[in-house]
């Protein structure tokens, strides 16, 4: 006989923890700071996600990957929340996340607005090369040092 | 919820505002002038039509017509669209593309911040996520306009025959009309013409910069926020942008 386990949020919260973003998959979806709210009721799962960009086309990816990342757990009665206030701001990217960014050679993002150093040899001698790069959330720079060019999560 | 005719305006003209701008930004996919380029004038088009989609989905439950945002988008003709003329006009080359975002840029960054403190929420939330992208790009347009118009010879004769092109156009963006004045009274905009010194402060910044001349000239076309008369060339760009949902109606993939 299954005995009907009731689920947590803070499980919910767990499980997301291994959905990665598409774009970046290093980072997880909750690391990224998308997840702004999961509630359960009973069986029902209401998780809120808010776009990083308007135009992003990874949302719907997410969207999905969160779907079946339940769906693997069993929880088969997922509401999907878009939520778009307050808008999302690179501050609610983890630290952990901001750490494997930078070991996977994306420059986190910092306040003063541009990298603090290369990710791969550490030099903070690195210049601009676009404000736009391979991803609507990404600046292209440069590192003057060890000469290897590298993307910025850029702040929003 | 009201169906407001005037609020259904109001969210037109954001929307499509975005779209045909965006639309023609995407026009450049695969064609910059440098790899960087390309990247950065995609990605501008990606912000500015999602942008629209947030907007023109407002416009569509308000409207309360059983249509979406993207049958706004697809299914709508050139006189039902309510952007501005100067985002309608085609790229040209690479100088009138940038002037002409520069140009709307100077205007939506001051505008979408001060929607930040509209009545209607919508308004308001829209505006704060479209406005923290809005501020990369003017930063990166008003920087361009400088490199080209302070650049070589040939750069900055492109660049003053674009701005003999697209000045006549400018106006139309901070002139306001009997929409402007509803949602003025409502608090949900401030009236574009409110704008005005803060486009007049940037634009005259980086000319300055560019050593462009500012032009004397008032005069401004206008019929495209109101609908009253596009330029010939919207409905070209329809023709393209639409042209899958005309022809295949409801296709997805």
């Amino acid at each position: 006989m299954v005995e009907a386990v009731s689920i947590s949020e803070a499980q919910v919260w767990n499980w997301l923890e291994d959905v990665p973003d598409p774009e970046i998959p290093v980072i997880s979806v909750v690391d990224l700071g998308v997840i702004r709210n999961v509630d359960v009721r009973g069986d029902d799962v209401t998780v809120t996600i808010t776009p990083t960009y308007s135009g992003c086309p990874a949302m719907s990816m997410i969207s999905l990957d969160i779907e079946l990342a339940l769906a693997r757990k069993g929880v088969n009665k997922v509401a999907l929340k878009t939520q778009l206030a307050p808008a999302w701001t690179t501050d609610w990217m983890s630290s952990k996340g901001r750490a494997r960014l930078e070991d996977y050679g994306i420059a986190p993002p910092q306040p003063a607005g541009g990298p603090k150093r290369c990710p791969h040899c550490k030099s903070a001698n690195v210049q601009r090369v676009s404000q736009f790069g391979s991803t609507a959330c990404k600046a292209q720079w440069r590192c003057n040092d060890c000469l290897e060019p590298f993307d910025y999560f850029k702040c929003l | 919820m009201s169906s407001d005719p005037h609020l259904v305006e109001f969210f037109l003209r954001q929307g499509d505002n975005a779209l045909v701008l965006g639309h023609r930004l995407s026009e450049w996919c695969g064609m910059g002038p440098a790899l960087e380029e390309d990247i950065a004038l995609t990605n501008t088009a990606l912000d500015l039509i999602g942008q629209s989609k947030l907007w023109l989905a407002h416009a569509a439950e308000i409207e309360g017509a059983d249509r979406s945002a993207d049958d706004l988008a697809f299914l709508r003709d050139a006189y039902d669209f309510r952007n501005v003329l100067l985002l309608e006009v085609p790229n040209a080359d690479y100088g009138r593309t940038m002037l002409r975002e520069f140009f709307f840029d100077a205007f939506q960054l001051p505008w979408l911040k001060a929607l930040t403190d509209s009545t209607d929420d919508r308004v308001a939330e829209v505006a704060a996520k479209s406005a923290k992208e809005a501020a990369y790009h003017l930063e990166r347009s008003a920087e361009t306009v400088i490199a080209l118009g302070d650049g070589t010879d040939e750069s900055h004769a492109k660049m003053m025959a674009a701005l003999d092109y697209l000045w006549p156009y400018v106006g139309e963006m901070m002139v306001d009309d009997d929409v402007d004045h509803a949602m003025a009274e409502a608090g949900v905009a401030p009236l574009p013409s409110a704008m005005r010194p803060a486009w007049d402060d940037t634009v005259n910044a980086t000319f300055r910069e560019a050593q462009l001349p500012r032009p004397d000239t008032k005069f401004a076309h206008a019929g495209g926020r109101n609908g009253f008369r596009h330029t010939e060339h919207l409905g070209h760009m329809l023709a393209q942008m639409q042209v899958l949902q005309r022809s295949h109606p409801g296709a997805t993939w």
